[in-house]
């Protein structure tokens, strides 16, 4: 109810300022390269590191006031990149990367309290981009979880199908998992159909 | 070639009236005392979205703690009503809102039991390790 009347206000009086824009998956997808992609464009820095080995991200990080000028149009977003979600972890998956048994138990350990933070986040967004690896199956109910879980608190979502330069990537497939939700499919890595990205990414805001 | 024989598989199955009345944090742990005994629950019904994130984070917080837990494969199948009429939506739509969603089966195991779980809309495959 506070959140359709702060909606309505802003209706009136104008847009929000500073949108909190949260990047969620599920790990691996791509969240940090987007986020990194994106950055980079508008302030000249990167938000964090990537890897092949999954579970890069463990602690939610930001990066305040980025400010996005696209067509003429302003908008200014707090950016909060999620460790990816998942239900399990298992150390040894970590020592098929080369990582010693000491620091992939570390990683582990982690990434458990990473998921949860990442969790713990979700009220706290106004908009949230859910970043897919578009060569893996949708269907995973992880997430249908994520998803489930922005629409149960009417937070605006939109599905980004990432890895579109790979040969397996199918962007109809993620369309057809989630029919009800706009989905774009991009390269973070490549830079491909950013434009799109941004286009699709100002059509949401207007719904925060 | 070695065929590996299948020692067991523990199924629990909690029909939907045995959970209908419980809240978040019984529902939750029902589940995971089943799922640390080795077994896979399936659940008449699903959980909600909150109690689905309630589930991830709890499995997290053992998998943190106990030793030998890796965490969980989880899956959902429902029906499919993107081919019905707009009153078989509304009737179905009305019955979960006044009983809960019965109408789906849920499937919760062991990560170090199930190594995946690949769903299609009607069918759900459980691969072991």
């Amino acid at each position: 109810m506070i959140k359709i009347l702060k909606r309505l206000f802003r209706s009136i009086f104008g847009g929000k300022k500073n949108v909190k824009l949260g990047f969620y998956g599920p790990p691996n997808a791509g969240k940090t390269s987007l986020a990194n992609k994106i950055c980079k464009d508008w302030t000249g820095e990167y938000m964090g590191e990537v890897s092949k080995v999954p579970h890069e991200t463990r602690h939610v990080q930001f990066k305040e006031k980025v400010e996005i000028d696209y067509k003429g149009k302003k908008l200014t977003f707090k950016m909060v990149d999620t460790p990816g979600i998942a239900t399990k972890i298992d150390y040894e998956d970590f020592l098929k990367y080369g990582l010693k048994k000491k620091d992939a138990k570390k990683r582990a350990k982690e990434a458990t309290q990473g998921i949860i933070e990442s969790i713990q986040w979700l009220d706290d967004m106004d908009a949230v981009v859910v970043v897919l690896d578009s060569s893996e199956n949708p269907f995973s109910q992880v997430n249908i979880t994520i998803i489930g879980n922005l629409v149960a608190r009417k937070i605006p979502v939109l599905i980004v199908a990432n890895k579109i330069d790979l040969k397996k990537a199918n962007v109809k497939k993620v369309e057809s998992a989630f029919p009800d939700y706009e989905v774009v499919g991009i390269s973070a890595r490549e830079g491909t159909n950013i434009d799109g990205f941004y286009e699709s990414l100002f059509k949401l805001v207007k719904k925060v | 070639m070695k065929i590996k024989k299948l020692k067991g598989l523990s199924l629990h199955i909690i029909p939907f009236a045995e959970v209908k009345n419980l809240g978040i944090s019984e529902r939750v742990k029902k589940i995971l005392n089943l799922v640390l005994g080795n077994r896979v629950v399936i659940l008449h019904g699903r959980l909600r979205a909150e109690e689905e994130a309630r589930l991830i984070e709890d499995t997290m917080a053992l998998v943190d703690h106990l030793k030998n837990f890796k965490g969980i494969e989880l899956a959902v199948i429902e029906p499919d009503l993107k081919k019905e009429g707009v009153f078989t939506k509304m009737k179905y739509q009305m019955a979960k809102r006044l009983v809960g969603d019965s109408s789906a089966i849920t499937v919760i195991g062991p990560a170090s039991l199930i190594k995946e779980i690949k769903r299609d809309p009607k069918r759900l495959e459980l691969l072991l390790r």
